[in-house]
């Protein structure tokens, strides 16, 4: 999982409320073999005319020129603006999945839904509630001006505007530690390593047929 | 020393290290691989630069996707075989034993893994799939995860988790004529309810379990998911230890004897807590069906489709209107008049050598009904397969009418091309009969080896005994 400090990042505004995890990542898309690559995918029926089908080539296919992912200002945009609700519906893991291989690394809203909000700290990005009033005047401010970036500073729990106003935000001690350090689940159990390793000994000096057969 | 149960020896001898919430990190003995699970888990290995922290411990297999006729011409199904090929050379990079599609040694995971003695009496076991439970017949600790868990199984040999709660289920007592493990299994379903182990470990005790053959525990344990719990475990006896004389990952020499003298310390100690009990009467045991779309909807062979009219509950009451109409049967038909129009007799539920001859035995020198338009056996491995050979099970069955497959999951999920037509009603040795679970639209009806081969014959369900 990539660390996440210090963001300074293009914004890009996406006005709906209760965006679900069906239109983050449609489900004929889950049938792929691999965690990356559902970037090209994110928001498909929304950022495509046709309909979008497993194998594909994205590049060929006609863009939705009002959807404002594809509004030239907004390209490389790594902090996604959204209303409440966002990540409803179902629990895919491929809705971070898609929203991470993208470029996003940072979702401003006033609320996300339970399980989109752990699994995208499992997967690097930053979900920040702020309150709904500083996200409408966001929204505002990211429309109005080309080029809008904020910097978030993760270790001091800041958003920083261009004016150089700093809007605070909670985020769990815990995650933040892990977020900060970059670490995932696995990550954070390998810290344990040297205990593992040891158990192994023990566990192979008591039980020594449990490690015979394919071992190499 | 406190007394404990069997699950307690399990888990302490496999906490690496506990939190003090509880949330313990558990050290991983034996995992299962198959193709369906593991691709992002091997693909998230890949893009963390990490590899697999003991690849010994990694034993692999496709089985979901495999066709069961027509193997030399490969996988047709493009989206089956690419799930499969991946398997394939996630296994060959990291140097992961895999049993090949046309390997001798392939077939169901959960059948594969004690035929080889990879999975052993007191491991802790996992793979990526829910009836992993299936292994606790070996006094092992067996559940199955998910794809993220997989990869960190793969990249730490350990998972974080918290101890569930225990339940002994005793069925005291002797069976009656025709009734199997899997009888046992789905009664105890329908009296505790798909919920009833919910959050609990099982442990399946009492004379009638101890009389089950190793196979009939397989069974028994394949099922405890269906009852709500992850995992179901049998103690060790003299049975268990013979299953493992000779099996290529089983001890040899003075090892085996060393394993057999822990492994004989696998039980719950005299007067060890249970959170829940729960006792049953063998004798109260009769063949089972289920009727409805799960697989608490279940009754005796000899009994009737129950009426929803006599249940208040109107939750429950809509649950089983519902069933009924998708089951296309009415209240009070009685199940002996219930016509099926397929069989299959295979899955890790019922797919062993002695589920085919328990099946073999009923139809041998007689013939498949009219009505019947595909009876199917489908062997849990390729060994099952070539000792049903040798023993001249597969000629029975195919002078009786039914087809002779090669192993793998088959109908039992309908990821291959083994797969029920809309409306078509089926009597199936699997373990979910959920909606559209063989195809979309088919109707299952859960029941043991005899009764899948005693309706081929009748056309209907019947109790074997009284097949003319
Ligand atoms: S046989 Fe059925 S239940 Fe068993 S592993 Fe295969 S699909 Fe799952």
């Amino acid at each position: 999982m990539k660390p996440f400090g210090y963001l300074d990042g293009l914004v890009a505004p996406l006005d709906r409320p209760n965006v679900d995890t069906d239109a983050i990542i449609p489900k004929q898309f889950l049938k792929s073999i691999r965690r990356s690559g559902f970037g090209p995918n994110l928001f498909d029926e929304w950022r495509y005319l046709d309909h979008g089908e497993p194998g594909m080539d994205n590049s060929k296919r006609q863009l939705n020129p009002d959807f404002v992912l594809n509004f030239p200002r907004y390209r490389g945009a790594q902090i996604l603006l959204a209303r409440e609700n966002f990540g409803c519906g179902s629990s895919r893991e491929h809705a971070p999945w898609a929203l991470e291989d993208y470029g996003f690394r940072a979702i401003i809203a006033p609320s996300f839904a339970d399980i989109f909000y752990n699994n995208c700290f499992k997967n690097g990005l930053l979900p920040i509630v702020l309150d709904a009033k500083i996200v409408d005047r966001l929204f505002l401010e990211t429309s109005g001006k080309d080029g809008y970036r904020l910097a978030i500073d993760l270790e001091k729990q800041v958003v920083v505007t261009p004016s150089g106003e700093a809007i605070g935000f909670e985020v769990d001690a815990f995650r933040k530690h892990c977020l900060i350090e970059g670490l995932d689940d696995i990550g954070l159990t390998l810290v344990h390593g040297d205990e593992i390793r040891a158990f192994e000994d023990r566990h192979r000096g008591a039980q020594p047929w449990l490690f015979i057969g394919n071992e190499k | 020393m406190k007394a404990r149960n069997l699950y307690d020896k399990l888990w302490d001898s496999h906490v690496v290290r506990e939190e003090k919430d509880g949330t313990a990190l558990l050290y991983i003995d034996r995992h299962l691989v198959h193709e369906v699970t593991s691709p992002q888990a091997f693909e998230g290995l890949r893009l963390a630069g990490r590899k697999p922290w003991r690849t010994g411990s990694v034993l692999a297999v496709a089985d979901h996707n495999v066709p069961t006729t027509g193997r030399e011409g490969g996988i047709r199904d493009a989206v089956s075989r690419l799930q499969v090929e991946t398997l394939d050379s996630n296994c060959a990079d990291y140097g992961i034993l895999e049993f090949r599609m046309n390997d001798l040694r392939q077939g169901i995971v959960h059948v594969v893994g004690p035929e080889q003695g990879a999975t052993l009496p007191g491991m802790t076991v996992v793979c990526g799939d829910s009836h992993t439970s299936t292994h606790g017949a070996f006094a092992a600790l067996a559940f199955g995860i998910g794809t993220s868990e997989v990869e960190h199984v793969l990249a730490t040999q350990c998972l974080l988790g918290k101890k569930s709660k225990s339940m002994r289920i005793a069925v005291e007592g002797k069976l009656g004529r025709d009734v199997t493990a899997k009888d046992i299994a789905l009664y105890i379903i329908g009296k505790i309810g798909t919920a009833g182990g919910t959050g609990h470990a099982i442990e399946f005790s009492g004379s009638a379990v101890s009389a089950l053959s190793m196979e009939g525990r397989m069974t028994l344990c394949n099922m405890a998911i269906e009852a709500g719990a992850r995992a179901g475990m049998v103690a060790v006896d003299e049975k268990t230890i013979e299953y493992f004389r000779g099996r290529p990952f089983s001890p040899k020499g003075e090892l085996w004897e060393a394993a057999c003298n822990y492994w004989r310390t696998l039980k719950s100690d005299e007067g060890a807590h249970f959170d829940a009990t729960v006792t049953i009467d063998a004798a109260e045991i009769r063949p089972q069906v289920t009727w409805g779309t799960s697989p608490e909807m279940v009754v005796a062979i000899d009994g009737a489709v129950p009426d929803p009219k006599n249940f208040s509950d109107p939750v429950k009451r809509q649950g089983m209107e519902r069933a009924l109409a998708y089951m296309g049967l009415s209240p009070n038909q009685k199940i002996e008049e219930i016509a099926v129009d397929k069989i299959f007799i295979g899955s890790c539920t019922n797919s062993r050598i002695e589920d085919l001859r328990a099946a073999a035995n009923v139809v041998k020198g007689r013939h498949v009904a009219k009505n019947i338009k595909l009876a199917m056996v489908v062997p849990g491995s390729g060994l099952v397969k070539s000792q049903a050979e040798k023993e001249g099970l597969d000629r029975v069955f195919l002078e009786a009418g039914f087809e002779w497959r090669e192993p793998g999951c088959s109908m039992c999920l309908a990821m291959n091309d083994d797969r029920l037509s809309p409306g078509e009603r089926c009597a199936s040795t699997s373990n979910r009969n959920f909606e559209g679970r063989q195809g979309q639209g088919g109707r299952t009806h859960l029941v043991s080896p005899e009764l899948a081969a005693a309706a081929a014959i009748a056309g209907h369900f019947v109790d074997p005994g009284r097949l003319s």
